[in-house]
């Protein structure tokens, strides 16, 4: 909380000084992110290669009409699709739920947050190491976990065809979990606990409560965490590039590792910032339609 | 509030349940790392090593260069962490005291590269260090990794700057505290908390950091540790499983202990930065 807006803060550090004040941000963010943004756009337009020595030439739309073609590139995108929803969906569930019991007065909470704060620190490469062990045909614990059950030998989940995706995804689900947790509970603490008490008291039951006290405080930052994750998931490359590559035959080639190999495999710069542009203005729409939804959905609840 | 007794009970199986999934697979990691080559390759591997040992660590020092990735690492990672504090309170500064066109524009740039899709980025990104002639060196790796860490940096410290009342600085400057003054005896010392979490925060964030530094950094003897970790893994994904949790268990120290230390103190920075005014 602040004071009065006006007078008082335009005192001082203005005009001049906050320029020379901003600049040492600036020109990185200009000069290494912004500029080099409007250079990929730019980029999808031509046949830029690596390694080449002609000049590189504009080509129109013809990147964008090759790529409408390649059916490679629209099953690896139907992927990423499946794995972001796939990952996104189930983290969001997973997180409220350990978000509302950490709410709770439980022995042992200080362990379960002190637990869920590991995937996040954790490096994204060390995360697909520990689970290529865990999955480990051989001396993974999850098939020799199944076969102290008794429930068969096991697989090799990451390179079987149907269970690679699935695997991948609990592993997405695993490593985005506790900051999607540590979000909603922070959320959840600013909820007025008076109100859900006096809901209590009127007889509200737990899901009453939940519905009518908890969900409408905490709505704003579930569905920006939830936007958040599904870009993420979208954009994420390392996880999956250590624990399958991509494989078995491509079932786990998600458009990042897809463009990353056109790009920095085959060279094929100018049809891999195409790939990207496609991959921004689809999310943008998705996202945009997600969020107007939801935003309409609620003026009915 | 009351809960019923079996209410209860559902909880704390629900958390046992949650302690479990998010457990597991890091003590198997431990587990893996401390195990002989011998109890690695029987089938009916244990939660606890029968023979504990500490060869895999020796042996993935000898297979890798992990000392000289991880001095590339704290390289890289210090490097960004200094120079987006530094050029992010300033700027973090100006943005939360001053409403201009220039501070809305930075807010709606710290939203949108969010949402970066690297991709785009990279390709252009790799083209330009080319020309500069910081493609495959750690020092143009920094320059990167700042730019990557300013959004969530800026988010912070403007969250950080807006907790400092605005009437101290006034007072200050009532009692005849000149304007750098006023910044380096009142601001700064209130802000130093905040300015510490967000560096550390963007060490983790490169220290962990992989996608950028795989594309940019192409000699071995540059790489970064997590680069290097990937190399343990062979071209069939055939991985000697020991040396490999070793390395990966001593490559993620450094992020654990850092991010004990900030942990609620970056909750507490997303959230003021969160709250608009």
């Amino acid at each position: 909380m602040r004071g009065a807006p006006g007078s008082g803060r335009r005192r001082g550090v203005g005009g001049h000084g906050a320029w020379f004040l901003v600049l040492p941000a600036l020109l990185p963010i200009l000069v290494l992110s912004v500029g080099p943004l409007l250079y990929g756009i730019l980029l999808a337009f031509t046949d830029a290669q690596s390694g080449r020595t002609d000049p590189t030439r504009w080509i129109g739309g013809l990147n964008f009409r090759d790529l409408l073609h390649d059916t490679l590139f629209w099953e690896s995108f139907r992927i990423g699709l499946v794995w972001a929803v796939g990952v996104t969906v189930p983290q969001f569930l997973l997180a409220l739920g350990l978000a509302l019991l950490l709410n709770q007065d439980l022995r042992l909470r200080w362990l379960a947050r002190a637990l869920a704060i590991v995937p996040w620190a954790m490096p994204e490469v060390v995360v697909g190491i520990m689970w290529r062990l865990v999955y480990n045909p051989d001396a993974g614990i999850l098939n020799e976990t199944l076969r102290d059950l008794g429930l068969g030998d096991g697989r090799d989940w990451l390179s079987g065809l149907a269970t690679a995706l699935p695997a991948v995804i609990v592993v997405g689900v695993w490593a985005g979990m506790p900051q999607t947790t540590v979000t909603l509970l922070a959320g959840l603490q600013n909820t007025p606990r008076e109100l859900h008490e006096a809901a209590a008291v009127d007889g509200a039951g737990a899901w009453r409560r939940f519905r009518t006290v908890t969900w409408p405080a905490l709505r704003p930052i579930a569905l920006a965490i939830t936007a958040l994750n599904f870009i993420w998931n979208f954009n994420s490359f390392a996880l999956v590039y250590v624990l399958t590559n991509g494989g078995p035959g491509g079932r786990t080639r998600l458009p990042m590792l897809f463009a990353y190999e056109e790009a920095f495999r085959y060279g094929q710069f100018g049809y891999a910032a195409a790939m990207g542009c496609v991959m921004v203005a689809v999310i943008a729409l998705f996202l945009a339609l997600f969020l107007v939804g939801r935003l309409k959905g609620g003026d009915d609840t | 509030m009351r809960t019923r007794p079996a209410a209860r009970a559902g909880q704390y199986t629900a958390l046992l349940g949650y302690l479990v999934f998010l457990a597991f697979p890091f003590l198997w990691l431990v587990s893996t790392a401390f195990k002989p080559p011998r109890e690695l390759g029987s089938l009916h591997p244990t939660w606890i090593p029968r023979d504990p040992t500490l060869t895999n660590f020796r042996q993935a020092f000898d297979e890798q260069p992990l000392l000289h990735a991880a001095s590339n690492s704290l390289l890289a990672a210090l490097g960004a962490a200094v120079i987006a504090v530094a050029v992010a309170t300033p700027m973090a500064y100006v943005m939360a005291r001053h409403r201009t066109r220039l501070s809305r524009a930075a807010s709606g740039w710290v939203v949108v590269s969010q949402a970066f899709p690297f991709v785009l980025v990279i390709i252009p990104l790799f083209l330009v260090l080319k020309n500069l002639r910081l493609i495959d060196s750690v020092p143009g790796l920094v320059m990167v990794y700042v730019v990557w860490a300013l959004p969530f940096a800026l988010w912070m410290l403007v969250g950080y700057v807006r907790a400092v009342p605005v009437e101290l600085e006034e007072a200050a400057a009532v009692d005849g505290a000149g304007r750098l003054r006023t910044l380096v005896s009142v601001t700064a010392p209130l802000l130093a908390p905040g300015i510490v979490a967000t560096a550390l925060f963007a060490f983790i964030t490169a220290w962990n950091e992989f996608f950028l530094a795989l594309v940019l950094l192409k000699t071995p003897e540059k790489q970064t540790l997590p680069v290097v970790l990937t190399h343990f893994i062979g071209a069939e994904g055939v991985a000697d499983l020991g040396p490999l949790a070793a390395a990966a268990l001593l490559a993620t120290l450094p992020s654990l202990v850092v991010f004990a230390v900030i942990q609620r103190r970056i909750t507490g920075g997303m959230l003021t930065g969160a709250v608009k005014s």
